[in-house]
């Protein structure tokens, strides 16, 4: 395509933020420098080194639970839910008074688009806070108790690390417990923006404490004998690992894990609108998204028309600087991700996918992959069956609602899935066959507080999100 | 001379049929006092496998039902108990050595259980769903799903009250079940399952295995096709728990702990043992013209 229209370059200012050449860690209202060694947080898609950040070591580990232990005991078990609510409240507001600056941090953090951080994950993690504020003070209606269970260890990926970080934490708080959270290595500085958040909302010390680290820091947050609840995002291998240590004991634990979902589109679909629905299913945040939509499933008399829209589509993505406005894709978060990505992808092509991307330049510092499609796919490749985490989608084709369903079904994951069809019975019949725990129908990648969000087999299991999302944190019938 | 009674042989209860277990292995049970009573099926791995397979070919049947239906058949079961009240009677005395007073009040409590639970498979949608008022022109449903083939190790103490009690809130979503009974008091299992063949139950959404818990259920926690693991029944073995659990972590299964002590099973038991093996799926359509 020619260039007679080319966008011109729409920056974001980065000057709005403030990072400071090293941070500690967050314990008990304060932050203090860990006993640890530190470690770099890099900009993904200059490598520019951001800031150097304290790894935790066990004894801050325990140094966290402790002062989450003793605010739990001492202060925020003795509120009332009125007043925890305010506090709740305070830091939604915060959060949006801040919004522009903690956008613009999690796009150099993170590497992803300024307009998804600036229209999704500030303002949904905003929400979220609000939605649970007004839980605190209404649990007895919630229809899961009102104890809180105690002292929550929370662990978040790198993927929305604003808003994983609200999920977790504006549940545990409404319901009156206390969080030790650890951001991903490559993505701290949000929590630690968020850490000051909590000291400008006046929130008690111990309430809130932000560990930094890797899986070592992550290990003994969940081994911590004095952790009552663990809340875990990520991979579905360390889910695991995190299941088998729990093993035993009497932590609650709720995994949100991996996920192949397959997006299925059905001869009498809107096809436009399906490639708006696709394209947003794989490409959102560079498709580091658990629910992402990595399996298009076509139905074959239509495979050819839409995958030609689709390639058409998918040519006007742009994909470049996190910080331009009219950026669609961003950076890798990581070359070690990166390197996974490329991976697979060598993978499916060298079991027979056909691979495609539009002709784009790609910067030459940073991490970058541009959008790829495989078609030809069959059930068995490498690329149908594991998560790729990346801007990669796997076209496969059926014949019948039956096929569909049961192809989208083959998988060890359950956590999301699409529909795109007109007909309203037939949205309702598949969505009941799919083992999913969330099924878009006609729309893909919606996330809101009041809804729930969690998946089936091995995606994991609980809900956050809604007021399913209480259950997580109360003893269930006190 | 008297008659020489006719003596049963007890067997396992595998995808609505009474095999005995393919090891050809069974065991002694003895009444409350020690005396000989029968030799009852030892399941093996290779039934639990069986058991498992029955199980997975009946979920989707079971799971596809009306909770109408689900809840109809559930106060079958109950009918076809009461209507067999004097052999349960038996049993559950022979077993738990009560004396005839309290066996008849734990298996009106049983049957009363399973009408409890038939009543739940219609509201169970309405109580634990949710309509979610999204910020946007969506449509958005939260509704409570079966989680699928559930192994459950029954109660030890509690034969025939303790082993419906934790049968009943799996199957009443939509699950089957694979479930190892008491091992010292199998019997009211095998005469359950007797009365499950006859209550319009398909074949396959309940499991019973005789035989030693501490043997099979590792298997069953560690099988890839089962998605939940119920383990009331290891009350008070910590160590054989945990290893349990580690094992149904390796396809994270959804575990029901093993609790310090075996429970009161007279008390109301609540939404837990039904949530437990419940996943919420919500559904989002845009809302447009």
């Amino acid at each position: 395509m020619s260039n007679v229209f080319e966008y011109a370059p729409a920056p974001e200012s980065r000057n709005i933020v403030d990072i400071k050449p090293s941070y500690g860690l967050f314990v008990n209202g304060e932050f203090v420098d860990g006993h640890g060694k530190s470690f770099k947080t890099i900009s993904p898609a200059t490598e520019e080194v951001l800031s150097e950040v304290a790894e935790a070591d066990a004894s801050d580990v325990d140094e966290a639970v402790k002062a989450a232990r003793r605010a739990y005991t001492r202060t925020w078990s003795k509120l009332t839910g009125r007043e925890r609510a305010k506090y709740l409240f305070r830091i939604a507001r915060i959060l949006q008074e801040r919004g522009r600056e903690i956008a613009v941090l999690e796009s150099i953090d993170n590497g992803k688009p300024i307009k998804e951080t600036r229209d999704v994950d500030v303002p949904i993690a905003a929400a979220h806070f609000f939605y649970y504020a007004g839980w605190a003070d209404k649990l007895e209606h919630s229809g899961y108790g009102t104890t809180p269970l105690g002292v929550a260890g929370q662990i978040i990926p790198w993927n929305f690390p604003l808003l994983m970080l609200a999920w977790k934490i504006a549940p545990a708080l409404a319901c009156g417990n206390t969080v030790v959270l650890k951001p991903a290595e490559t993505t701290p500085l949000t929590a630690l923006l968020f850490a000051e958040i909590c000291q400008q909302a006046d929130l008690p010390p111990g309430v809130v404490n932000i560990i930094t680290g890797a899986g070592e820091t992550g290990a003994a947050l969940v081994g911590h004998p004095d952790v009552d609840k663990v809340a875990f995002t990520g991979s579905t291998a360390v889910g695991r690992a995190i299941a088998k240590s729990v093993a035993g004991t009497d932590k609650k634990v709720t995994l949100e894990l991996g996920g192949k979902a397959a997006n299925i589109v059905f001869d009498d679909a809107p096809l436009d609108q399906a490639v708006e629905g696709i394209v947003n299913g794989i490409f959102f945040n560079q498709g580091h998204v658990c629910c992402a939509g990595s399996r298009l499933l076509v139905q074959e008399s239509v495979a050819e028309e839409l995958l030609d829209k689709l390639k058409r589509r998918v040519s006007t993505l742009r994909v470049g600087d996190p910080l331009d406005k009219n950026t669609d894709i961003g950076a890798i978060n990581s070359a070690e991700q990166l390197a996974r990505i490329r991976e697979l992808s060598d993978i499916g092509e060298s079991e027979g996918a056909g691979r495609w991307s539009p002709a784009c330049e790609l910067p030459t510092n940073g991490f970058w992959f541009p959008p790829t499609i495989f078609t030809g796919v069959s059930q068995a490749h490498r690329i149908a069956r594991e998560e790729i985490f990346g801007p990669v989608l796997s076209v496969l084709t059926f014949r019948t609602p039956a096929e569909a369903v049961e192809k989208a079904n083959n998988t060890p994951y359950g956590l999301s899935a699409g529909i795109w069809t007109e007909k309203g019975s037939r949205i309702l019949k598949i969505a009941n066959q799919l083992r999913a725990g969330v099924v878009w129908a006609n729309t893909f990648n919606k996330f809101d507080p009041t809804s729930p969000f969690g998946g089936y087999k091995e995606s994991g299991y609980g809900r956050e999100g809604g007021r399913h999302g209480l259950a997580g944190y109360l003893k269930e019938g006190v | 001379m008297s008659r020489i009674d006719v003596r049963k042989t007890y067997k396992l209860y595998i995808g609505g049929a009474f095999p005995r277990s393919e090891s050809g292995h069974s065991y002694v049970v003895e009444d409350s006092k020690g005396k000989f009573v029968a030799n009852a099926a030892k399941a093996s791995r290779k039934d639990a496998r069986d058991a498992v397979k029955a199980a997975r070919s009946a979920f989707s049947g079971w799971a596809g039902r009306t909770a109408y239906n689900r809840g109809q058949i559930l106060y079958r079961i109950a009918e076809v108990m009461e209507d067999r009240r004097p052999q349960f009677v038996e049993a559950v005395r022979q077993s738990e050595g009560l004396t005839a007073a309290k066996a008849n009040a734990v298996v009106d409590e049983s049957i009363d259980r399973l009408v409890w639970y038939a009543g739940w498979a219609d509201k169970l949608a309405q109580v634990v769903g949710n309509a979610n008022p999204v910020a946007g022109p969506f449509f958005n449903l939260s509704t409570p799903e079966p989680t699928g083939v559930v192994a459950v190790v029954a109660p030890e103490e509690s034969s025939l009250l303790g082993l419906v009690s934790v049968v009943a809130p799996v199957i009443v979503s939509g699950n089957t079940v694979v479930v190892m009974s008491s091992y010292a008091r199998p019997l009211p299992a095998v005469t359950f399952a007797e009365v499950l063949a006859t209550s319009d139950v398909p074949g396959g959404v309940v499991n019973i295995l005789t035989g030693d818990a501490a043997v099979t259920a590792p298997w069953l926690a560690a099988h890839m096709d089962v998605n939940g693991l119920d383990l009331t029944g290891v009350a008070g073995q910590p160590e054989l728990a945990a290893s349990l659990e580690e094992a149904a972590a390796e396809n994270l299964k959804r575990v029901r702990r093993a609790p310090a002590a075996e429970p009161d099973w007279s008390v109301d038991p609540g939404l837990e043992p039904m949530t437990t093996f419940l996943e919420t799926k919500t559904v989002w359509h845009p809302i447009g013209v």
